[in-house]
């Protein structure tokens, strides 16, 4: 583990990926619509979305598995997009891992570079190599069927990062893992690509993994980006309903933005009236958006807007306790942090909902 | 065997003795006694019989190694020896000629009529090869069409059917679908990101073809290879009907027929048939273990279908046709010969007439009446001991019940015409009331073919049993239903398409088995069609009315194979829809 990896210069060349108005259809299904997408020289980013949202399709565009009807790929600056994959030196590991069952693990490490006939004394090194960064020289002559689940996944990763490279593309690595194995060697893939100091895109589906490794996120829906940022600005600010509502949980409260005596107020539907800031926008249909525990109940905060409400129904989840609140016509969410023998709120009984205007959003239907 | 079984798992003796006593009611012990004595009686006891007479004198039953010695000795059967093995081996490279270019371009390019070439590379097999030898002799022979062509248009004549290449080409011909399905499936079964994984590492064109794509294509490779060397290799009728005497198989017959029952030299090659069929399929086991590489992910497609460019498309299409018009030949020229007056020496018959038709008709009739009514008592057999082996083995813990499994797999190495010998020497001191040997009575003709055809009908019926999820038959026993009522209205309904399609598999190829029935024919009235098919072809004036038994044959066989395709295909339509 001490040897350094040949391929570790700690991101110094790493380089990065430019999309550009990349579009691609099946017939008449549109999986991609205008992406563009910038990703810096030795970032982790993530695609994360719904399944059918493209980011696959994406993923297998830029290694060349799929070719777009417009829009081009750059690597490094390099237009890559009439290359084919095996001349595009975008290392990725396959979700099902695609080992290939006829060989043992060191002949699978070797393959990439058995291709680019490297001379066999640097394929030795460059295997072993491989294979200690990812702790499984031990398992060399082993045949894939013979490994976990976990080495499996290992293996594709030293198979991949043993040619060096330029771009790292995991295609959904930790789905075929159990939920333990998950949070470990999401761990180990962040830590090693810390230390290779190499650009990787990552596709999930899980909000979590994707906050827990990724420096920036492009979350995306429907074959379009619908927001790209740091996994915090995302759940800060989301862009749209969408993007609200897929990364954690989210209350949305639709109503009017009216203006009235020359201040804001938002009417929730059921006759419930809020003053709001004067920048916001009049609308008819407006959303207010706010998180389970950006409001309080009973006690709020000195800036606090405080709604009536009526307790529905209450969850324990361990930490916290999260009600179920009537606040006119609508149903929030509110968390509430769990202490032992304080008192809990039963269903029917009246409360104010204090709410924390700085943490609320008002976006657009 | 129980005792066998027994000491076998002797690290849990009481638990078996408790499945015994508690899971094993009486009804089941006594069906896999009736299972075993009848594998005893038409399956252990002939092949054993056979055995134990190649390794005795003939006449005191001393062991004795002399018979194998006499049998290196002797240069006929050293060289029908090697024969054998030649002529396994260039139909095994000769059918994968046939079969690697049509199994390559249907699985990995975008080609049309894909599917109609899979189906039309299953015919060959629906038709005995010793037919098809007659019509190859009139399109390939010395005289045939294409050399008589060849001579006219460029003076030269190719020996396609020349002593052993005769037997080549036709078995080559008839085998290559074993090769072509197996093949196929293995190349399908190979899942897209294998060789996206190969190419995103740099791998490209035939190299990625040689390291990815072959090796995970070869177990399937050698499981057909060897299916067609066993095949070959056990053939009887071919040979024969080409003229070819100096091969094993025909050797086992000539001696038993001209020399006698007793002569220990048909017992001796049986035993040299036996233990090659037995190396093929441990080869190929070899080959196979560990390597179950279907590698095919939920959701994920097979190989990527690559579009062709327009030569390539010309190139590809040419050889397709090429092969298929190859492989079909038999059939075109059967079809022919059966409607032909007289067809000599010229590329095309003289005339044409259906006069063969109304001849097969008339007298011969009585061949397709015997060959429906053997067939189908095979094939009622054979289910009927496919789903109640199934049943032991999957749903009982009786001791033992996996021998029967085996027992009845065993078949699968056992030689046609070896099965007929051991028949022959076994029953035929066996005398029924009235005097006649039972080897001579048409009901062995029967049980020989069950037992040929069991292991095809006990992999059908064990995959139908497989497919039903034990929790519907514990359902109908916790609502008040017993085993035997459950197995009546739980398990058989649900089984029913794959019996069905065992029992078609099962009458289908026994309407063209020859190997075995060749030995235990005792009368013209008791033949089935194969064997009339036989006679006729044995005399030029014959041929005529062959063929035209020969594509009735092809046509009964093809209604079954057609009717069992169905049946299969609306069982899992159903099952879908239940779902």
């Amino acid at each position: 583990m001490n040897q350094p990896f040949p391929v570790a210069s700690s991101g110094a060349n790493a380089i990065d990926v430019d999309i550009r108005n990349v579009d691609l259809s099946y017939g008449a299904n549109h999986v991609l619509k205008g992406i563009n997408l910038h990703i810096r020289p030795g970032e982790f980013f993530a695609f994360l979305g719904p399944s059918g949202c493209g980011k696959t399709t994406l993923l297998r565009l830029i290694a060349g598995f799929n070719h777009a009807d417009g829009g081009e790929v750059l690597v490094g600056g390099r237009n890559v997009s009439h290359l084919p994959p095996w001349k595009r030196d975008v290392g990725m590991v396959f979700q099902s891992y695609a080992l290939w069952p006829h060989m043992t693990v060191r002949r699978n490490v070797a393959f990439g570079l058995e291709e680019r006939k490297v001379p066999k004394a640097e394929i030795d090194r460059r295997v072993a190599a491989a294979l200690e960064l990812v702790g499984l020289a031990h398992l060399a002559d082993r045949r894939p069927s013979q490994l976990s689940g976990g080495q499996q996944q290992r293996v594709a990763v030293a198979r991949t990062i043993a040619i060096e490279p330029k771009v790292l593309l995991l295609d959904e690595p930790l789905s075929n893992l159990d939920a333990k194995m998950r949070v470990q060697v999401r761990r180990e893939l962040r830590d090693l690509q810390q230390r290779l100091g190499l650009t990787t895109i990552f596709v999930t589906h899980d909000q979590e993994e994707a906050n827990t490794i990724c420096d920036r996120i492009a979350v995306m829906n429907d074959g379009v980006v619908q927001q790209v940022g740091t996994p915090m600005e995302l759940y800060e600010k989301p862009a749209n309903l969408f993007v609200a509502n897929f990364l954690g949980t989210a209350n949305i409260v639709p109503g009017r933005v009216v203006s009235e005596g020359g201040a804001r107020f938002f009417d929730i539907e059921g006759g419930v009236r809020l003053p709001i800031p004067a920048h916001v926008a009049l609308s008819e249909g407006a959303k207010l958006v706010f998180r389970p525990q950006h409001a309080s109940l009973g006690k709020g905060g000195a800036d606090d807007v405080l709604l009536p409400g009526t307790i529905v129904h209450s969850e324990f989840l361990g930490s916290t306790l999260r009600y179920g609140v009537k606040v006119g016509a609508a149903e929030v969410s509110i968390d509430t942090p769990f202490q032992s023998g304080e008192a809990l709120y039963q269903p029917g009984s009246a409360v104010e909902l204090g709410l924390s205007l700085r943490s609320a959003l008002w976006l657009a239907s | 065997m129980a005792g066998a079984t027994t000491a076998g798992r002797a690290h849990a003796p009481s638990r078996s003795l408790r499945h015994l006593t508690i899971s094993a009611s009486p009804g089941q012990l006594a069906l896999a006694l009736g299972i075993a004595v009848f594998l005893a009686l038409f399956l252990v006891i002939p092949v054993g019989t056979v055995i134990y007479v190649a390794f005795t004198e003939k006449g005191t039953g001393a062991f004795t190694l002399v018979n194998f010695l006499d049998f290196a000795r002797t240069d006929l059967f050293i060289r029908s020896f090697w024969n054998s093995v030649y002529v396994s081996a260039m139909s095994v490279v000769v059918a994968s000629i046939f079969a690697l270019p049509l199994a390559y371009i249907t699985t990995r390019f975008e080609f049309r009529g894909a599917m109609l070439i899979q189906t039309l590379g299953f015919l060959p097999l629906i038709m005995p090869p010793f037919v098809g030898a007659v019509a190859m002799l009139l399109l390939f022979g010395r005289n045939g069409t294409v050399n008589l062509l060849l001579n006219d248009w460029f003076g030269f004549r190719i020996p396609f059917m020349e002593g052993l290449n005769g037997v080549i080409f036709v078995q080559a011909v008839h085998y290559f679908p074993f090769i072509l399905i197996n093949l196929s499936a293995a190349l399908r079964n190979i899942d897209r990101s294998m060789e996206e994984a190969a190419q995103n590492l740099g791998s490209s064109g035939f190299r990625l073809f040689r390291r990815i794509v072959f090796p995970l294509a070869m177990p399937g490779y050698i499981a057909g290879a060897s299916l067609v060397f066993v095949k070959v290799f056990d053939d009887l009728a071919t040979p024969l009907l080409l003229n070819v005497k100096d091969m094993l198989a025909p050797q086992a017959y000539l001696r038993v027929t001209s020399i006698g029952i007793a002569d220990p030299m048909g017992y001796v090659i049986s035993v040299v048939l036996i233990c090659m069929s037995i190396l093929a399929m441990w080869i190929s086991a070899r080959a196979m273990r560990g390597k179950d590489y279907a590698t095919v992910q939920r959701g994920g497609g097979g190989l990527s279908k690559r579009r062709m460019r327009p030569w390539e498309s010309a190139v590809a299409y040419g050889a397709v046709l090429l092969i298929l018009l190859l492989v079909l030949a038999p059939h075109i020229g059967l079809l022919l010969l059966s409607f032909a007056t007289i067809w000599s020496f010229s590329p095309l018959p003289d005339a044409y007439t259906l006069a063969h038709y109304g001849r097969v008709f008339g007298e011969s009739f009585v061949y397709v009446k015997n060959t429906l009514v053997y067939a189908s008592i095979a094939g009622l057999i054979d289910v009927v001991l496919g789903t109640a082996i199934a049943y032991l083995v999957l749903r009982t813990r009786l001791v033992g019940r996996e021998w029967l499994d085996w027992a009845a797999t065993a078949a699968l190495a056992i030689p046609g015409v070896v099965l007929g010998i051991g028949y022959l020497r076994t029953f035929y001191g066996v005398q029924l009331p009235d005097g006649t040997p039972l080897a001579t009575l048409w009901i062995t003709i029967v049980l020989a073919l069950a037992i040929r055809r069991l292991p095809y009908a006990l992999r059908a019926c064990y995959a139908a049993l497989q497919q039903i999820s034990v929790s519907l038959e514990e359902a109908a026993e916790n609502l008040g239903a017993t085993k035997v009522r459950t197995v009546r209205r739980i398990v058989l309904p649900l089984m029913a398409g794959g019996i069905l399609a065992g029992f078609v598999t099962s009458f289908a190829t026994a309407a063209v088995e020859l190997s075995a029935t060749l030995m235990l024919v005792q009368s013209n009235a008791d033949a089935p069609l194969a064997y009339g098919l036989y006679v006729f072809m044995q005399s030029p004036a014959g041929r005529g009315p062959g063929a035209a038994l020969g594509v009735i044959a092809v046509l009964l066989v093809a209604l079954c194979t057609f009717a069992s395709h169905l049946i299969i295909e609306k069982s899992q339509k159903a099952k879908a829809a239940g779902r």
